[in-house]
């Protein structure tokens, strides 16, 4: 039923909160976001040794937890929430799901154990310089050399593609956009991390010249692959995004409680009082469109792609609000580099970002609502 | 044994291919659907309900809707006196005045807001005062939607002024027919006539009709907005799609049969933003059509704020739905009514906006010659309405701040001082009480 968690979900939650609280608390983040590598191998090895959590939705049989995209959605919400420094999302939710969606077994038999188990971190390279998510005019080129493929150009924005053993990587061959499969230590690739707003998700340029690559699934069914893929790719990171807005709001309320001006809390007065309000409303409705997209991935509704549009513009805009409200409810402090509101709020527009912007999001649920677009086959 | 959907789908299918008779007389299905309990399946079950969980109520509503059943008739007696009785009354007031609301014998209105006593109602001021057996009533009520055709009122009225002013309130049930009471309809700026001004004059109730305690009138009042909130938020849209006429000035109308009446409501579907209790809708279809209609379908600030509309609606209801999975799973829900009741004004102003922004200049036209026949116009005049009325948007932000997130009170000096001392409702500066 929806919106009816089981107790293992609840488990999950739970668990995954006490272990974040414990090995990834603001001193760790912000110590992390300083680094270029941007995560901990230690701390990532134990959320896969402890938790599985690179593994959680990779099938049992490739050694993954075969959990469910509402599953999926429980972990991003903590993951969001702490503000987690690790090749997660790109490891578990961008390149598994590609190899998930690509269909090719050999591929899936290769790679996804060494993911499941965190030994592999792995990543999704789709965009080039205009950051859009999308596999039309690629300037990315494959040819034919012997019996694999050799890549030419460039790819940008990609998730945690200066540390990635394993890059997926789209481009133009004969057949259409294609999916590879590029070693991160592999002849001919250079990799730029590059200066993000958002410093606790690293992101990097790739510049390939005659890199060597294995395709992965059929020449040409890369569109494919990457629609599949970002359609529970942005069901994940709306949920992300709840989990930090959440956190701005509990963040604000504390704050509100203890902060005396006036001789009384700061939150009595409705001004605040209201704000907060607002906040709770937009955040929870966030979580609501996120839990639901997340059950129409579970069900393979016909739904889900528009409800994952929808989830992603209101996760955005709720995150985005209750980030930038949480920096003027805490007042001057809020605006210092020491306090933590500022890492929410650069994370929030990030997030609002990427995989689509609002407005885009909102174009394509158009396209299903006005124009009765056929859903997917 | 413990209700499951199935099994609460399963009884509702078997009992409605049993009793359900559309050449019943409308009265007769009421009474069956009353005394069965499925008129109301989360009510009680010693008191006209089923007891069951929210959310499987809801489950046996689609079998009842399936089937086209009408249900009791809407309004306040169902929505707001019933459970307000059922929790605070005596068993003499359940014995009169529950079943009455669901066959349709009695209609309710809620007396609670004055010209001087809105956000803060215990500011109220009209009085009750003991006389033997009775109280008499003496002041007077705004706001009241249908006090017309109600038989009674829920009614809030001093009965101590010399105690501070949530402790000085007594909740009565107070007959309408008689003569000191009198219903002034209110003209509001829809230009139609949806609630009433009234007044007391020496009108009387007797001692036995006080729900609750004597002077305890307060905490029956909160839970009385507590299902308003929940009526007129995201609990809304669960029950029977169609009801019955109610209170016994409509009774000749339940004598006509089921499938009268049915096939009556089905050539005529109510229509949508005519009048101020019809006026919530995530419902973009017409909005669409017009947007085709005018040419602006391709406008990409008109799709922008389409999906937005569809967007709040969704969530909204997705928000109704998780409460009641929350309360079923043993959360708690109440306070968070008021998300639903603020998110319903919301839907109807970007409704309302979208409206205009597809109609241009057409906008200045109402009723027949106006955009999708008038309804623009009369959309645009009823928005103001949901964020005032069950209370404001304000207040509905307060409760959501104190009782949901935990923040401290507003400080509220007037609290403890004996009524008599307060200064309510409007007064010019320097004016003294």
């Amino acid at each position: 039923v929806i919106f009816a968690f089981t107790d293992e979900q609840r488990e999950l939650a739970a668990t995954l909160r006490r272990f974040l609280q414990d090995k990834s608390p603001s001193s760790e983040v912000r110590r992390l976001m300083r680094t270029e590598q941007g995560y901990d191998p230690r701390a990532w090895s134990q959320l896969a040794g402890q938790l599985g959590l690179p593994g959680l939705v990779i099938p049992e049989k490739y050694g993954g937890s075969g959990a469910g995209p509402v599953e999926l959605a429980i972990a991003c919400e903590e993951t969001g929430r702490a503000l987690l420094c690790a090749p997660f999302f790109a490891t578990a939710v961008l390149a598994a799901q590609a190899l998930l969606a690509s269909g090719d077994q050999a591929a899936q038999e290769e790679y996804l154990p060494a993911m499941a188990d965190g030994g592999t971190i792995a990543t999704l390279a789709v965009c080039e310089d205009d950051g859009a998510w999308a596999t039309g005019g690629l300037a990315a080129r494959a040819r034919r050399s012997g019996d694999g493929y050799v890549l030419d150009g460039r790819k940008s924005f990609v998730l945690d593609g200066h540390t990635a053993d394993l890059l997926l990587v789209v481009a133009q061959a004969e057949g259409g956009p294609s999916l590879f499969a590029v070693a991160g230590s592999a002849a001919g690739l250079a990799r730029r991390p590059l200066q993000t707003l958002d410093m606790t998700r690293k992101q990097a340029a790739l510049s390939l010249d005659a890199v060597p690559a294995r395709l992965v699934g059929a020449e040409g069914s890369a569109a494919d692959i990457v629609a599949r893929t970002l359609r529970l790719a942005v069901v994940a990171l709306a949920a992300e995004q709840v989990g930090g807005a959440r956190r701005c709001l509990d963040m604000s309320v504390e704050y509100a409680k203890i902060r005396m001006q006036f001789g009384r809390p700061i939150g009595s007065f409705q001004a605040i009082k209201h704000m907060c309000a607002d906040m709770l409303l937009e955040v929870e409705s966030a979580r609501s469109a996120a839990y639901y997209a997340a059950w129409a991935a579970q069900d393979g509704s016909d739904e889900l792609p528009l409800v994952a549009s929808l989830a992603k513009a209101c996760c955005s805009e709720a995150y985005f609000r209750a980030a930038a409200d949480n920096i003027q409810i805490h007042g001057g402090i809020g605006f210092t580099w020491e306090h933590d509101a500022h890492l929410y709020y650069r994370r929030a527009k990030s997030a609002e970002l990427m995989l689509g912007t609002p407005a885009e999001h909102r174009e394509i649920a158009a396209g299903y609502l006005i124009e009765g677009a056929a859903g997917p086959a | 044994v413990e209700a499951t959907a199935s099994s609460v789908r399963r009884e509702a299918r078997e009992w409605i291919e049993q009793n359900f008779d559309p050449q019943l007389s409308l009265r007769d299905w009421l009474e069956r659907l009353a005394d069965s309990g499925w008129a109301q399946p989360a009510w009680p079950a010693a008191w006209y309900g089923r007891g069951l969980p929210p959310d499987l109520a809801a489950l046996a509503y689609e079998e009842f809707n399936r089937a086209d059943a009408p249900g009791p008739p809407a309004g306040l007696g169902v929505m707001l006196a019933a459970p307000t009785i059922i929790s605070h009354g005596s068993d003499e007031q359940r014995r009169t005045f529950v079943r009455a609301v669901l066959v349709g014998d009695h209609a309710w209105c809620q007396l609670f807001s004055e010209p001087g006593a809105g956000s803060d109602l215990a500011g109220l001021q009209t009085r009750a005062e003991r006389d033997g057996g009775e109280f008499v009533v003496d002041g007077q009520k705004v706001w009241t939607s249908g006090a017309q055709l109600a038989d009674y009122g829920m009614l809030l009225a001093r009965t101590d002024p010399d105690a501070p002013k949530h402790r000085g309130i007594t909740y009565f049930a107070l007959p309408m027919s008689q003569p000191g009471v009198e219903v002034r309809p209110l003209v509001q700026m829809t230009g139609e006539s949806g609630f009433s001004e009234v007044f007391f004059t020496g009108a009387r109730v007797p001692a036995s009709a006080v729900v609750g305690e004597l002077n305890g009138g307060w905490a029956v009042a909160l839970s009385t907005l507590g299902f308003e909130r929940t009526g007129l938020g995201a609990g809304s849209g669960i029950g029977f799609r169609l009801a019955a006429p109610g209170g016994s000035r409509l009774h000749a109308q339940q004598e006509v049969s089921v499938g009268e009446y049915i096939a009556a409501a089905k050539a005529q579907p109510r229509s949508f933003g005519t009048n101020s209790t019809a006026m919530i809708g995530g419902n973009i279809a017409p909005l669409v059509s017009l947007a085709a209609e005018l040419g602006r379908d391709r406008d990409p600030e008109v799709r922008q704020e389409i999906v937005r509309l569809y967007a709040l609606g969704c969530v909204n209801t997705w928000n109704g739905l998780r409460a009641r999975a929350a309360l079923r799973a043993g959360g708690r829900a109440g306070a968070e009514a008021s998300l639903g009741k603020l998110m319903s004004s919301r839907i109807a102003r970007q409704w309302r906006d979208t409206a205009s922004l597809i109609a241009g200049p057409r906008g200045m036209l109402a009723d027949d010659d106006g955009p999708l026949r008038g309804r623009v116009a009369s959309q645009l005049l009823a928005t103001p309405g949901p964020s005032i009325y069950g209370g404001s948007d304000q207040i509905q932000r307060n409760i959501i701040g104190e009782r949901v997130l935990g923040l401290p009170r507003e400080a509220d000096p007037s609290r403890a001082v004996p009524f008599r001392q307060l200064k309510v409702g409007t007064q010019a500066a320097g004016e003294q009480s």
